[in-house]
């Protein structure tokens, strides 16, 4: 919490006041306590304020009970990461305490609920220690019928005491959360927050204002990377999906099976991932591409038939939530892992497209893009999202959706002649037709997983094998032509680029800011088109004298992490580095400023 | 409001003649002599003129397999899908595009063995399309392994001594799964055949036909047990059975080799693709007159 020239003013009554440009909270208790319920009122609250949030959450891979965090950064400029350090730990349980007591900043202030916590007396001078009996409280004020119910609505009320928010927004929030229950749960949800927010305040040390932040000209919309993307694929106009529950993709496929009926469209369950991905390849050769998606295993299941897709060309969307791999790996933490199998999985030359949102905003418009990028090239393409995306909660300027949404109805007029596979064509570009579609010179097409002529008749003719695996590869190359160059974040030469890809883009932004307020020679770019590469890339890098590849996987059996291979691979640039880690967490600033500095450490030593 | 249930338009030359074998005839088949799947394929042929189907409008789709070859000898829009996946494949289609006529063929080792589990699903989704699965006991593409359907005691090159592992009992196997429809057939009999293909066709929902299709390189004789020219017994359904009893259909399909042939079980249930459309038209009926991006706006509302 940054305070900025305090304005403290002791009130008569009750605990002092200072403003403050930046908070992080971090909400620790188990699952079923809803504590992500109060992250998402305050992610609301700030989209719907002049304050800016970001969110992080970790969720347990049991079903019932098992520890879950809550973290919730708001600030009054631009926030970029969930934040390093929490301000405020707000702990439920023994296990919440000692488990996150190392991730509260020195001197922040240790909420906890007295009732379960017993916090280390002698470390009360390193934090400030306040104890509030929540549990007991709470019962109190709703009626003492479901236990540990209501706690994290009566801990949203003392938060809005401590940080002096806007109550009638809160109020307003929470009359819609609940307002279409029945009155009584509505009511007791109330009864919880106001028991919190007036809990004797003399209990608190100290209440904080957020600095005034810019006013918003736009309405915010606030929700997660995964929801985002489900809605991005709703508007960029896909009806059809297939998948199988993995975590953490599920929610996008609970999300398209409840809403695509309304648009006309269907979701699937499917048996298996094979099932998954079959399904919606055919879909996508019956007229209208369609989507799939899964996490790291369900990935690799699918990867047969997504070659299928390239050899075919059979637009498809593939969205691969990643979690720690290989195999089961960690389900509910964050990697960024499933680079190579998204660019690489598929026996044969089986060029397909990758793509990596960076934020939640990105993620809706990457899934337009994506289908687009699909139908024109007749390709499958990946979507690379992971864990701490897909959980997060950011707010975002509300899109115009009127602009944005697109109809993909598919074109079943006659035509004269088709050839499927036609080689004549620039860039090796071709249409698919579906069924249905009158072919009046009565040549039918075939989509097919063969090695086949124009028609797609099999065929094993060698000129054929190596005409087709140019097109196939040439569609990607134009691609490649027609996207924009990265931007640089930070002046244009330096010492060091950064390089990130997916959900790594606000920690490295903030490193970047912080390292160049200390005087450092330091810039970043964010790639989002992981496959093909965008141009450009290599005379950016020219004009740094070191580039270090931020990404969450190992740095592998020689030394570099799976994007840093890549773009070794494709600009044999020995300057080329790799800055990774496997913690299954997300970077902390301080975690890549310290690897840029041992870099330079052993740079010098070198010399 | 576009619906991928729409019924897309109709064909606009209303005045086109009605196909014919030699429209609908592609490539040359490139099964040995004597395979039985070339009467599978003149069948449908037959089939597909007797029902003077648009030709656009055939779809055809295969897995991987000598059987599976069969699209490529089709001239209509065709789908040659990987191994054992071409059920769920023809599900995007079928749930997308009820306006097609659409056929699956498979052999056993993609029905019955890679693409098992699918078989189950895709029946008890009860989804509307016509799958023929062609039977002949064993791997033929791949030169001579064991089938799921092989026989006890069959001698191939991955069983030398012969084969141990009990067979899979297709009628069985379709009873349990929950299919609609199911018959069982041989590529002999034509008339037969033709009588189960047109049968499977005119049915609502899932419909499968086993017919027993020699492979005359690797299985030879297989089948000549049902084959009265063969000195064979082709026992037909008996008259009275009840095609709605399921217990009376899994009764039947006990006597496994050579067996009955006919149609063991047809009922009408509701349909994957009707489920679907329900569920659809129950969620629209509440966004009446709005637009998609309306829709969307709505809930993008509700996340301020």
């Amino acid at each position: 919490m940054s305070e900025s020239s305090i304005s403290e003013s002791s009130s008569e009554a009750g605990p002092q006041s200072s403003t403050v440009s930046d908070i992080v909270i971090r909400f620790a208790g188990n699952s079923q306590d809803g504590i992500q319920s109060i992250g998402g009122f305050l992610a609301r609250l700030a989209g719907r304020s002049e304050q800016e949030v970001m969110t992080f959450m970790t969720i347990p891979a049991t079903i019932s009970g098992g520890p879950s965090i809550f973290q919730v950064r708001m600030g009054s400029g631009e926030v970029l990461s969930a934040g390093d350090e929490a301000d405020v730990l707000v702990a439920f349980y023994d296990h919440s305490y000692a488990n996150h007591i190392g991730s509260l900043k020195k001197g922040g202030i240790l909420l906890y609920d007295s009732d379960h916590v017993e916090p280390d007396e002698t470390k009360a001078g390193e934090y400030h220690h306040i104890g509030i009996p929540i549990s007991s409280r709470t019962i109190e004020a709703i009626g003492g019928t479901a236990r540990d119910k209501g706690k994290n609505i009566f801990t949203l009320g003392l938060i809005a005491k401590m940080f002096d928010l806007d109550i009638e927004k809160l109020e307003r929030l929470i009359t819609e959360r609940f307002g279409n229950k029945s009155a009584s749960i509505l009511e007791t949800a109330m009864s919880a927050f106001h028991a919190g927010y007036s809990f004797s305040v003399e209990n608190l040390l100290k209440v904080f204002r957020l600095e005034p932040g810019k006013a918003k000209d736009q309405d915010q919309v606030v929700m997660t990377g995964n929801e985002a993307l489900g809605y991005g694929i709703i508007a960029a106009g896909v009806r059809f999906g297939a998948g199988y529950p993995i975590t953490p993709w599920s929610d996008i496929m609970e999300l398209l099976r409840r809403e695509l009926p309304k648009y006309g469209g269907s979701f699937i369950q499917c048996e298996d991932e094979l099932a998954a991905v079959s399904m919606a390849i055919g879909a996508g050769y019956a007229g209208r591409v369609s989507i799939t998606g899964s996490s790291g295993p369900g990935i690799a299941l699918k990867s047969e038939a997504v070659g299928w897709a390239v050899m075919a060309e059979i637009p498809l969307i593939v969205i691969d939530v990643q979690r720690g791999g290989p195999s089961t790996g960690l389900p509910t933490n964050v990697e960024q892992s499933d680079l190579n199998i998204a660019i690489y999985g598929g026996h044969g030359d089986s060029p397909r497209v990758v793509m990596a949102p960076a934020t939640v905003e990105d993620c809706f418009h990457t899934a337009i893009e994506a289908v687009n990028i699909a139908r024109k090239y007749s390709v499958p393409v990946y979507i690379l999202s992971d864990q701490a995306i897909a959980t997060r909660i950011e707010a975002f300027p509300e899109p115009d959706l009127e602009k944005i949404c697109q109809d993909i109805s598919p074109d079943l007029s006659p035509v004269e002649t088709h050839k499927p596979y036609d080689l004549s064509t620039p860039d090796g570009l071709t249409q698919h037709r579906p069924p249905g579609t009158w072919i009046m010179d009565g040549k039918y097409p075939i989509a097919t997983g063969l090695e086949h002529d124009e028609y797609g008749r099999p065929t094993g003719n060698p000129k054929y094998h190596i005409e087709m695996t140019a097109k196939r590869r040439n569609k990607l190359r134009a691609l490649a032509q027609s996207l924009p160059k990265p931007t640089i974040y930070g002046p244009p030469e330096g010492h060091i680029l950064l390089v990130g890809w997916g959900s790594t883009l606000g920690p490295i932004r903030e490193a970047v800011d912080k390292a160049r307020a200390a005087g450092d020679s330091i810039s970043a770019i964010h790639i989002r088109h992981i496959n093909p590469l965008p141009p450009g890339i290599d005379d950016i890098m020219a004009r740094f004298h070191h580039v270090l590849v931020v990404e969450l996987n190992d740095e592998g059996l020689y030394g570099y992490g799976q994007l840093a291979s890549l773009l070794r691979t494709r600009f044999a640039d020995p300057k080329i580095r790799s800055i990774t880690k496997t913690d299954g967490l997300t970077y902390k600033i301080t975690e890549i400023l310290d690897n840029v500095k041992d870099f330079l450490e052993l740079e010098a030593a070198k010399n | 409001m576009s619906t991928i249930l729409a019924e897309p338009q109709p064909p606009k030359d209303q005045d086109r003649p009605p196909l014919k074998k030699k429209d609908i005839a592609a490539d040359h088949p490139t099964w040995c002599p004597g395979c039985g799947d070339f009467s599978v394929l003149a069948f449908y042929f037959k089939l597909i003129e007797k029902k003077n189907l648009w030709q656009e409008k055939i779809t055809t789709v295969a897995g991987i397999g000598c059987s599976s070859r069969f699209p490529y000898f089709v001239q209509g829009h065709g789908v040659h899908f990987i191994h054992g996946r071409a059920l769920p494949f023809a599900t995007g289609i079928s749930l997308t595009r009820p306006d097609l006529h659409l056929f699956v063929f498979s052999g056993d080792g993609d029905a019955f063995s890679i693409g098992g589990n699918h078989l189950n699903h895709a029946a008890r989704k009860n989804v509307n399309l016509t799958y023929v699965i062609m039977d002949n006991q064993v791997y033929g593409l791949t030169k001579k392994q064991t089938s799921p359907t092989s026989p006890l005691g069959f001698k191939s090159k991955t069983d030398m001594w012969g084969s141990v592992d009990r067979p899979i009992n297709p009628m069985k196997q379709l009873i349990g799964a929950g299919a609609t429809f199911i018959a069982r057939t041989t590529a002999t009999n034509p008339k037969h055949l033709m009588a189960a293909m047109e049968a499977a066709l005119d049915h609502n929902g899932f419909s499968v036909i086993e017919c027993l299709s020699e492979c005359t390189e690797f299985f030879a004789g297989a089948f000549d047990a049902t084959n009265p020219r063969k000195g064979g017994d082709f026992m037909e359904v008996p008259k009275d059975h009840d095609v709605t009893n399921e217990s009376a259909a899994y009764k039947l399909a006990e006597d496994s080799f050579p067996g009955y042939f006919g149609t063991f079980y047809d009922v009408e249930t509701p349909t994957k693709n009707e489920k679907e459309a329900e569920i659809i038209e129950k969620l629209q009926s509440k966004v009446q007159g709005m637009k998609d991006w309306e829709i969307l706006k709505s809930n993008f509302d509700k996340m301020k």
